[in-house]
Protein backbone atom coordinates (compact mmCIF):
# COMPACT_ATOMS: atom_id res chain seq x y z
CA UNK A 1 0.00 0.00 0.00
CA UNK A 2 2.97 2.34 1.15
CA UNK A 3 6.05 2.20 -0.15
CA UNK A 4 8.83 4.46 0.29
CA UNK A 5 12.77 4.18 -0.80
CA UNK A 6 16.15 5.22 0.06
CA UNK A 7 14.61 8.57 1.58
CA UNK A 8 17.78 11.14 2.90
CA UNK A 9 17.31 14.49 4.13
CA UNK A 10 19.89 16.29 5.86
CA UNK A 11 20.40 19.41 7.77
CA UNK A 12 22.65 21.62 6.95
CA UNK A 13 25.61 19.90 7.54
CA UNK A 14 24.24 16.71 9.22
CA UNK A 15 22.80 14.13 7.31
CA UNK A 16 19.68 13.12 9.24
CA UNK A 17 18.38 10.36 6.81
CA UNK A 18 21.15 8.38 5.18
CA UNK A 19 18.91 6.35 2.79
CA UNK A 20 15.81 5.06 4.44
CA UNK A 21 13.14 2.64 3.05
CA UNK A 22 10.19 0.90 4.86
CA UNK A 23 6.69 -0.44 3.14
CA UNK A 24 3.44 -1.26 4.99
CA UNK A 25 0.92 -3.32 3.52
CA UNK A 26 -2.75 -2.72 3.91
CA UNK A 27 -4.02 -3.35 7.51
CA UNK A 28 -0.12 -3.60 8.87
CA UNK A 29 0.57 -1.80 12.05
CA UNK A 30 4.50 -0.88 11.93
CA UNK A 31 6.20 0.84 14.74
CA UNK A 32 9.36 2.51 13.94
CA UNK A 33 12.06 2.13 17.44
CA UNK A 34 15.06 3.56 17.77
CA UNK A 35 17.09 5.82 19.81
CA UNK A 36 16.62 9.12 20.49
CA UNK A 37 18.53 10.94 17.28
CA UNK A 38 18.20 7.88 14.91
CA UNK A 39 15.99 10.10 12.39
CA UNK A 40 12.44 7.93 12.94
CA UNK A 41 10.37 11.17 13.14
CA UNK A 42 12.59 12.87 10.52
CA UNK A 43 11.44 9.84 8.48
CA UNK A 44 7.93 10.30 8.93
CA UNK A 45 7.89 13.78 8.75
CA UNK A 46 8.87 13.74 5.49
CA UNK A 47 6.51 10.74 4.23
CA UNK A 48 3.80 13.09 5.14
CA UNK A 49 5.43 15.77 3.58
CA UNK A 50 5.93 18.24 6.42
CA UNK A 51 9.52 17.92 5.95
CA UNK A 52 10.95 17.85 2.25
CA UNK A 53 13.44 14.78 1.19
CA UNK A 54 16.43 15.63 -0.40
CA UNK A 55 16.44 12.29 -2.17
CA UNK A 56 13.41 9.32 -2.21
CA UNK A 57 10.77 7.59 -3.87
CA UNK A 58 6.88 7.13 -2.64
CA UNK A 59 5.09 4.28 -3.90
CA UNK A 60 1.21 4.44 -2.49
CA UNK A 61 -1.52 2.68 -3.55
CA UNK A 62 0.75 2.04 -6.71
CA UNK A 63 1.15 5.56 -8.15
CA UNK A 64 4.72 6.52 -7.86
CA UNK A 65 6.12 9.96 -6.83
CA UNK A 66 9.80 11.68 -6.66
CA UNK A 67 9.97 13.19 -3.04
CA UNK A 68 12.65 16.07 -3.82
CA UNK A 69 9.92 16.99 -6.31
CA UNK A 70 6.54 16.67 -5.05
CA UNK A 71 3.59 18.83 -6.57
CA UNK A 72 1.54 20.79 -4.83
CA UNK A 73 -1.64 19.21 -5.75
CA UNK A 74 0.04 15.57 -5.08
CA UNK A 75 0.77 16.76 -1.50
CA UNK A 76 -2.59 17.84 -0.94
CA UNK A 77 -4.16 14.56 -2.65
CA UNK A 78 -2.14 12.09 -0.71
CA UNK A 79 -2.50 14.35 2.44
CA UNK A 80 -6.40 13.51 2.04
CA UNK A 81 -5.86 10.07 2.37
CA UNK A 82 -3.61 9.73 5.08
CA UNK A 83 -3.58 11.64 8.59
CA UNK A 84 -1.11 12.55 10.97
CA UNK A 85 -1.46 11.94 14.62
CA UNK A 86 1.50 14.50 16.21
CA UNK A 87 3.55 13.95 19.98
CA UNK A 88 2.35 17.43 21.28
CA UNK A 89 -1.56 16.91 19.40
CA UNK A 90 -1.47 20.21 17.82
CA UNK A 91 -5.51 20.52 18.54
CA UNK A 92 -6.52 23.62 17.00
CA UNK A 93 -6.80 25.94 20.25
CA UNK A 94 -9.30 27.96 19.11
CA UNK A 95 -11.66 25.52 18.32
CA UNK A 96 -13.59 22.59 20.38
CA UNK A 97 -13.10 19.02 20.39
CA UNK A 98 -15.91 18.23 17.67
CA UNK A 99 -14.46 21.21 15.89
CA UNK A 100 -11.39 19.85 15.46
CA UNK A 101 -12.85 16.84 14.06
CA UNK A 102 -14.57 18.65 11.79
CA UNK A 103 -12.73 21.00 10.54
CA UNK A 104 -11.19 18.87 8.21
CA UNK A 105 -14.49 17.30 6.87
CA UNK A 106 -16.02 20.67 6.70
CA UNK A 107 -13.37 23.03 5.28
CA UNK A 108 -11.41 20.42 3.41
CA UNK A 109 -13.66 17.93 2.17
CA UNK A 110 -16.87 19.99 1.71
CA UNK A 111 -18.87 17.86 3.53
CA UNK A 112 -21.92 19.79 5.14
CA UNK A 113 -22.30 20.42 8.99
CA UNK A 114 -24.56 17.95 9.99
CA UNK A 115 -22.84 15.15 8.57
CA UNK A 116 -19.90 16.13 9.96
CA UNK A 117 -20.72 16.87 12.90
CA UNK A 118 -22.41 12.89 12.72
CA UNK A 119 -19.64 11.76 11.91
CA UNK A 120 -17.12 13.90 14.13
CA UNK A 121 -19.46 12.71 17.30
CA UNK A 122 -18.87 8.68 16.52
CA UNK A 123 -15.42 9.22 16.24
CA UNK A 124 -15.14 11.26 19.34
CA UNK A 125 -17.31 8.39 20.61
CA UNK A 126 -15.42 5.78 19.36
CA UNK A 127 -11.78 7.25 21.44
CA UNK A 128 -14.28 7.42 24.77
CA UNK A 129 -14.97 11.41 24.83
CA UNK A 130 -18.47 11.36 24.50
CA UNK A 131 -19.06 13.84 27.13
CA UNK A 132 -16.21 16.49 25.77
CA UNK A 133 -17.62 17.50 22.36
CA UNK A 134 -17.78 20.91 22.84
CA UNK A 135 -14.06 21.64 25.05
CA UNK A 136 -11.57 23.59 23.90
CA UNK A 137 -8.27 21.81 24.13
CA UNK A 138 -7.02 24.03 27.09
CA UNK A 139 -9.92 22.32 29.36
CA UNK A 140 -8.65 18.80 28.19
CA UNK A 141 -6.07 16.72 29.91
CA UNK A 142 -3.08 15.69 27.43
CA UNK A 143 -4.51 12.18 27.11
CA UNK A 144 -7.75 13.66 25.98
CA UNK A 145 -6.37 16.14 23.76
CA UNK A 146 -4.43 13.18 22.67
CA UNK A 147 -7.42 10.95 22.06
CA UNK A 148 -8.98 13.68 20.29
CA UNK A 149 -6.46 14.31 17.72
CA UNK A 150 -6.60 10.46 17.55
CA UNK A 151 -10.15 11.41 16.75
CA UNK A 152 -9.20 14.09 13.89
CA UNK A 153 -7.25 11.41 12.21
CA UNK A 154 -9.91 8.83 12.15
CA UNK A 155 -12.41 10.92 11.06
CA UNK A 156 -11.34 11.59 7.57
CA UNK A 157 -11.49 7.57 7.40
CA UNK A 158 -7.79 7.53 5.80
CA UNK A 159 -5.79 4.77 4.44
CA UNK A 160 -3.11 5.34 6.74
CA UNK A 161 -2.54 7.03 9.83
CA UNK A 162 1.24 8.19 11.11
CA UNK A 163 1.30 8.29 14.72
CA UNK A 164 4.97 10.67 15.59
CA UNK A 165 5.63 9.62 18.80
CA UNK A 166 2.11 9.92 20.45
CA UNK A 167 2.43 8.99 24.34
CA UNK A 168 6.01 10.36 24.48
CA UNK A 169 4.37 13.65 25.95
CA UNK A 170 2.19 11.72 28.01
CA UNK A 171 2.40 11.53 31.73
CA UNK A 172 2.78 7.70 32.66
CA UNK A 173 -0.23 7.37 33.90
CA UNK A 174 -1.87 8.67 30.77
CA UNK A 175 -0.36 7.11 28.34
CA UNK A 176 -2.17 3.73 29.13
CA UNK A 177 -5.87 5.85 27.75
CA UNK A 178 -4.23 6.78 24.36
CA UNK A 179 -2.96 3.25 23.70
CA UNK A 180 -5.71 1.69 24.85
CA UNK A 181 -7.47 3.91 21.40
CA UNK A 182 -4.50 2.54 19.12
CA UNK A 183 -4.98 -1.11 20.11
CA UNK A 184 -8.17 -0.90 19.45
CA UNK A 185 -7.87 0.38 16.06
CA UNK A 186 -5.07 -2.06 15.19
CA UNK A 187 -7.86 -4.37 16.40
CA UNK A 188 -10.23 -3.20 13.61
CA UNK A 189 -7.20 -4.04 10.86
CA UNK A 190 -6.55 0.54 10.65
CA UNK A 191 -2.82 0.86 8.65
CA UNK A 192 -0.78 2.76 11.05
CA UNK A 193 2.54 3.25 10.95
CA UNK A 194 4.11 4.43 14.89
CA UNK A 195 7.08 6.14 15.67
CA UNK A 196 7.20 5.12 19.42
CA UNK A 197 9.21 4.39 22.62
CA UNK A 198 6.46 2.16 24.03
CA UNK A 199 8.12 -1.37 23.52
CA UNK A 200 5.19 -3.15 24.83
CA UNK A 201 3.13 -1.42 22.66
CA UNK A 202 5.53 -2.60 19.74
CA UNK A 203 5.68 -5.92 21.12
CA UNK A 204 2.15 -6.34 21.27
CA UNK A 205 0.36 -4.73 18.57
CA UNK A 206 2.54 -3.91 15.50
CA UNK A 207 3.09 -6.64 12.82
CA UNK A 208 6.05 -5.31 11.61
CA UNK A 209 9.05 -3.50 13.04
CA UNK A 210 11.64 -1.07 11.44
CA UNK A 211 14.35 -0.36 13.97
CA UNK A 212 16.00 2.31 13.09
CA UNK A 213 19.47 3.93 13.92
CA UNK A 214 21.99 7.03 12.89
CA UNK A 215 19.54 7.96 9.52
CA UNK A 216 19.64 4.01 8.64
CA UNK A 217 17.32 1.09 8.86
CA UNK A 218 19.34 -1.36 10.61
CA UNK A 219 16.82 -4.20 11.06
CA UNK A 220 13.20 -5.01 9.93
CA UNK A 221 10.83 -7.57 9.86
CA UNK A 222 7.92 -9.25 11.44
CA UNK A 223 7.31 -7.99 14.79
CA UNK A 224 7.18 -12.07 16.42
CA UNK A 225 10.88 -12.54 15.02
CA UNK A 226 12.18 -9.55 15.47
CA UNK A 227 11.28 -9.85 19.11
CA UNK A 228 12.18 -13.56 20.03
CA UNK A 229 14.96 -13.59 17.92
CA UNK A 230 16.72 -10.56 17.00
CA UNK A 231 19.28 -10.08 14.54
CA UNK A 232 21.53 -7.49 15.26
CA UNK A 233 23.41 -7.31 18.27
CA UNK A 234 22.52 -3.77 18.79
CA UNK A 235 18.73 -4.37 17.92
CA UNK A 236 18.95 -6.79 21.06
CA UNK A 237 21.55 -4.75 23.12
CA UNK A 238 18.47 -1.49 22.88
CA UNK A 239 16.12 -3.89 23.72
CA UNK A 240 18.43 -5.00 26.89
CA UNK A 241 18.35 -1.25 27.95
CA UNK A 242 14.51 -0.60 27.05
CA UNK A 243 13.34 -3.29 29.50
CA UNK A 244 16.13 -2.07 32.10
CA UNK A 245 14.59 1.03 32.28
CA UNK A 246 10.98 -0.45 32.29
CA UNK A 247 11.65 -2.99 35.22
CA UNK A 248 13.24 0.39 37.10
CA UNK A 249 10.95 2.18 36.78
CA UNK B 1 -16.11 79.68 41.30
CA UNK B 2 -18.16 83.05 39.76
CA UNK B 3 -21.53 81.99 38.31
CA UNK B 4 -19.97 83.34 34.90
CA UNK B 5 -17.18 80.72 34.51
CA UNK B 6 -19.86 77.37 35.68
CA UNK B 7 -22.16 78.85 32.69
CA UNK B 8 -19.15 78.77 30.17
CA UNK B 9 -18.64 75.06 31.43
CA UNK B 10 -21.74 74.24 31.16
CA UNK B 11 -22.56 75.94 27.45
CA UNK B 12 -19.51 74.67 26.44
CA UNK B 13 -19.96 70.94 27.72
CA UNK B 14 -22.53 69.94 24.96
CA UNK B 15 -20.60 72.22 22.23
CA UNK B 16 -17.93 70.08 22.85
CA UNK B 17 -19.19 66.55 23.58
CA UNK B 18 -21.10 66.95 19.81
CA UNK B 19 -18.04 67.28 17.63
CA UNK B 20 -16.71 64.31 20.27
CA UNK B 21 -19.79 62.11 18.92
CA UNK B 22 -20.27 63.25 15.42
CA UNK B 23 -16.21 63.79 14.48
CA UNK B 24 -13.83 62.00 17.11
CA UNK B 25 -15.54 59.12 17.30
CA UNK B 26 -16.53 58.47 13.81
CA UNK B 27 -12.59 59.53 12.81
CA UNK B 28 -11.12 57.02 15.14
CA UNK B 29 -13.71 54.51 14.63
CA UNK B 30 -13.11 54.51 10.51
CA UNK B 31 -9.22 55.10 10.54
CA UNK B 32 -8.91 52.26 13.15
CA UNK B 33 -11.05 49.78 10.87
CA UNK B 34 -9.09 50.74 7.64
CA UNK B 35 -5.93 50.46 9.42
CA UNK B 36 -6.50 46.63 11.25
CA UNK B 37 -7.33 45.60 6.94
CA UNK B 38 -3.39 47.66 6.32
CA UNK B 39 -2.41 46.35 9.25
CA UNK B 40 -3.54 42.27 8.51
CA UNK B 41 -2.38 42.22 4.92
CA UNK B 42 1.00 44.13 5.76
CA UNK B 43 2.31 41.14 8.62
CA UNK B 44 0.46 38.30 6.19
CA UNK B 45 2.65 39.62 3.48
CA UNK B 46 5.80 39.38 6.01
CA UNK B 47 4.76 36.72 7.62
CA UNK B 48 3.92 34.53 4.49
CA UNK B 49 7.33 36.21 2.97
CA UNK B 50 6.36 37.26 -0.50
CA UNK B 51 8.90 38.29 -2.34
CA UNK B 52 8.05 41.79 -3.21
CA UNK B 53 5.60 42.60 -1.17
CA UNK B 54 7.14 42.16 1.75
CA UNK B 55 10.07 44.43 0.68
CA UNK B 56 7.38 46.87 -0.30
CA UNK B 57 5.30 46.56 3.77
CA UNK B 58 8.97 46.85 5.44
CA UNK B 59 9.44 50.28 3.53
CA UNK B 60 6.32 51.07 4.48
CA UNK B 61 6.53 50.26 7.77
CA UNK B 62 9.84 52.64 8.18
CA UNK B 63 8.81 55.22 6.12
CA UNK B 64 5.82 55.86 8.63
CA UNK B 65 6.80 55.25 11.82
CA UNK B 66 10.18 56.88 11.08
CA UNK B 67 7.99 60.53 10.31
CA UNK B 68 5.82 62.11 12.66
CA UNK B 69 1.83 61.74 12.29
CA UNK B 70 1.45 66.02 12.56
CA UNK B 71 4.21 66.29 9.78
CA UNK B 72 2.10 63.48 7.48
CA UNK B 73 -0.90 65.36 8.20
CA UNK B 74 0.22 68.32 6.56
CA UNK B 75 1.77 66.86 3.53
CA UNK B 76 -1.40 65.32 2.71
CA UNK B 77 -3.45 68.12 3.51
CA UNK B 78 -0.99 71.17 2.39
CA UNK B 79 1.15 69.94 0.41
CA UNK B 80 -0.55 67.07 -2.01
CA UNK B 81 -2.59 70.26 -3.40
CA UNK B 82 0.58 71.15 -5.04
CA UNK B 83 0.39 67.95 -6.89
CA UNK B 84 -2.85 68.66 -7.72
CA UNK B 85 -4.54 66.17 -5.61
CA UNK B 86 -6.87 68.41 -2.91
CA UNK B 87 -8.67 66.25 -0.46
CA UNK B 88 -11.49 67.60 1.51
CA UNK B 89 -10.03 67.50 5.60
CA UNK B 90 -12.48 64.64 6.82
CA UNK B 91 -10.94 62.19 4.50
CA UNK B 92 -7.45 63.50 4.57
CA UNK B 93 -7.37 62.83 8.44
CA UNK B 94 -9.02 59.28 7.86
CA UNK B 95 -5.68 58.60 5.18
CA UNK B 96 -3.23 59.51 7.30
CA UNK B 97 -4.56 58.01 10.49
CA UNK B 98 -5.45 54.44 8.92
CA UNK B 99 -2.10 54.55 7.33
CA UNK B 100 0.17 55.58 10.50
CA UNK B 101 -1.97 53.42 12.64
CA UNK B 102 -1.65 50.24 10.02
CA UNK B 103 2.12 50.64 10.55
CA UNK B 104 2.36 50.32 13.76
CA UNK B 105 -0.81 47.54 14.15
CA UNK B 106 1.24 45.69 11.70
CA UNK B 107 4.25 45.04 14.16
CA UNK B 108 1.79 43.98 16.92
CA UNK B 109 -0.41 41.55 14.41
CA UNK B 110 2.87 40.35 12.76
CA UNK B 111 4.29 39.54 16.26
CA UNK B 112 1.43 37.65 17.00
CA UNK B 113 1.17 36.05 13.97
CA UNK B 114 4.78 34.43 14.59
CA UNK B 115 3.98 33.84 18.34
CA UNK B 116 1.41 30.77 17.39
CA UNK B 117 3.06 27.51 17.20
CA UNK B 118 4.23 25.79 14.21
CA UNK B 119 2.86 22.68 14.75
CA UNK B 120 -1.32 24.63 14.56
CA UNK B 121 0.03 25.57 10.65
CA UNK B 122 1.33 21.75 10.34
CA UNK B 123 -2.22 20.01 11.93
CA UNK B 124 -3.94 22.01 9.48
CA UNK B 125 -1.92 21.14 6.23
CA UNK B 126 -2.47 17.34 7.54
CA UNK B 127 -5.91 18.00 8.14
CA UNK B 128 -5.95 18.74 4.18
CA UNK B 129 -6.55 22.90 4.72
CA UNK B 130 -4.63 25.33 2.16
CA UNK B 131 -2.55 28.04 3.54
CA UNK B 132 -4.63 30.81 2.98
CA UNK B 133 -7.39 27.96 4.86
CA UNK B 134 -5.60 27.66 7.62
CA UNK B 135 -4.43 31.49 8.29
CA UNK B 136 -8.75 32.31 7.97
CA UNK B 137 -9.18 29.54 10.19
CA UNK B 138 -7.08 28.65 12.49
CA UNK B 139 -3.99 30.64 12.90
CA UNK B 140 -5.31 34.68 12.26
CA UNK B 141 -8.17 33.81 14.91
CA UNK B 142 -5.32 32.53 17.42
CA UNK B 143 -3.27 35.84 16.67
CA UNK B 144 -5.90 38.81 16.64
CA UNK B 145 -6.49 37.30 20.64
CA UNK B 146 -3.01 37.46 21.36
CA UNK B 147 -2.89 41.18 19.22
CA UNK B 148 -6.36 42.10 20.98
CA UNK B 149 -4.44 43.65 24.29
CA UNK B 150 -1.93 45.78 22.61
CA UNK B 151 -4.59 46.59 19.29
CA UNK B 152 -7.06 47.97 22.12
CA UNK B 153 -4.14 50.13 23.34
CA UNK B 154 -3.83 51.44 19.51
CA UNK B 155 -7.73 52.81 19.46
CA UNK B 156 -7.30 54.60 22.55
CA UNK B 157 -3.79 56.08 21.40
CA UNK B 158 -5.56 57.00 18.43
CA UNK B 159 -8.49 58.16 19.99
CA UNK B 160 -6.43 61.01 21.53
CA UNK B 161 -4.42 61.08 18.51
CA UNK B 162 -7.47 62.70 16.31
CA UNK B 163 -6.80 65.78 18.17
CA UNK B 164 -3.82 66.39 15.38
CA UNK B 165 -6.32 66.62 13.01
CA UNK B 166 -7.59 69.83 14.17
CA UNK B 167 -4.46 71.27 12.35
CA UNK B 168 -5.73 70.74 9.23
CA UNK B 169 -9.45 72.26 9.72
CA UNK B 170 -11.11 69.18 10.79
CA UNK B 171 -13.99 70.49 13.60
CA UNK B 172 -13.26 67.83 15.64
CA UNK B 173 -13.45 68.18 19.58
CA UNK B 174 -10.27 69.91 20.39
CA UNK B 175 -10.78 72.60 17.23
CA UNK B 176 -14.02 73.02 18.64
CA UNK B 177 -12.55 74.07 21.97
CA UNK B 178 -9.91 76.57 20.81
CA UNK B 179 -12.69 78.06 19.15
CA UNK B 180 -14.50 78.48 22.66
CA UNK B 181 -11.17 79.63 24.17
CA UNK B 182 -10.82 82.31 21.88
CA UNK B 183 -14.05 83.96 22.24
CA UNK B 184 -14.18 83.32 26.26
CA UNK B 185 -10.77 83.60 27.35
CA UNK B 186 -11.16 80.91 29.75
CA UNK B 187 -8.21 78.51 28.48
CA UNK B 188 -7.55 76.74 31.86
CA UNK B 189 -10.99 75.01 32.85
CA UNK B 190 -11.91 74.76 28.82
CA UNK B 191 -8.57 73.03 28.18
CA UNK B 192 -9.26 70.77 31.36
CA UNK B 193 -13.17 70.24 30.43
CA UNK B 194 -12.44 68.55 27.03
CA UNK B 195 -9.65 66.45 28.49
CA UNK B 196 -11.63 65.31 30.82
CA UNK B 197 -13.96 64.03 28.05
CA UNK B 198 -11.29 62.82 25.99
CA UNK B 199 -10.72 60.70 29.14
CA UNK B 200 -14.55 59.56 29.44
CA UNK B 201 -14.61 58.34 25.82
CA UNK B 202 -11.02 56.17 26.48
CA UNK B 203 -12.48 54.90 29.98
CA UNK B 204 -15.39 53.55 27.99
CA UNK B 205 -13.19 52.22 25.21
CA UNK B 206 -11.09 50.26 28.39
CA UNK B 207 -14.20 48.94 29.98
CA UNK B 208 -15.61 47.57 26.66
CA UNK B 209 -11.56 46.18 26.02
CA UNK B 210 -12.49 44.03 28.94
CA UNK B 211 -15.38 42.90 28.58
CA UNK B 212 -14.19 41.97 25.11
CA UNK B 213 -11.48 39.88 26.59
CA UNK B 214 -13.77 38.14 28.89
CA UNK B 215 -15.84 37.20 25.59
CA UNK B 216 -12.74 35.73 24.24
CA UNK B 217 -10.82 34.41 26.94
CA UNK B 218 -13.11 31.25 26.52
CA UNK B 219 -10.31 28.93 24.71
CA UNK B 220 -7.73 30.49 26.55
CA UNK B 221 -8.11 29.53 30.07
CA UNK B 222 -7.69 26.47 32.36
CA UNK B 223 -4.56 25.77 31.13
CA UNK B 224 -3.72 23.38 33.85
CA UNK B 225 -6.41 21.66 36.20
CA UNK B 226 -4.10 20.16 38.70
CA UNK B 227 -2.75 23.20 39.30
CA UNK B 228 -6.35 24.84 39.74
CA UNK B 229 -7.21 22.24 42.06
CA UNK B 230 -4.08 22.92 44.47
CA UNK B 231 -5.09 26.32 44.45
CA UNK B 232 -8.38 25.37 45.51
CA UNK B 233 -10.56 27.56 47.34
CA UNK B 234 -8.40 30.85 45.78
CA UNK B 235 -10.68 30.74 42.74
CA UNK B 236 -13.47 29.17 42.41
CA UNK B 237 -14.55 28.33 38.98
CA UNK B 238 -17.78 26.45 37.55
CA UNK B 239 -17.57 23.40 37.00
CA UNK B 240 -17.54 23.37 33.12
CA UNK B 241 -17.71 27.29 32.72
CA UNK B 242 -13.87 27.52 31.73
CA UNK B 243 -14.56 31.41 31.45
CA UNK B 244 -17.10 33.26 32.69
CA UNK B 245 -17.06 34.17 36.50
Amino acid sequence: MLEVRDIKKSFGTQQVLKGVGLTVEKGDVVAILGPSGSGKTTLLRCINFLEKADEGTMIFDGETFPLDRMTKKDIARLRRKTAFVFQNYNLFRNKTALQNVTEGLIVARRMSRDKANEIGRQALDKVGLSDRYDYYPSQLSGGQQQRVAIARALATDPEIIYFDEPTSALDPELTGEVLTVMRKLAAEGRTMLVVTHEIRFARDVSTKVVFMEDGRVLEAGSSDVFFANPKEERTRSFLRTLEQERAQS
Amino acid sequence: MDERLLNIIADSFWKILLPGLTVTIPLTAVSFLLALIIAIVTAMVQFANVRVLRQIARFYVWVIRGTPVLVQLFVVFYGLPRAGIMINPFPAAVLVFSINEGAYASETVRAALESIPKGQMEAGYCCGLSYLQIMRRIVLPQAMRTAFPPLSNSLIGLLKETSLAANITVTEMFMVTQRIVARTYEPLVLYIEVGFIYLVFCTILTKLQRICERKLDTYEKVQDYAADRRIGGLWKRKERSGGQR
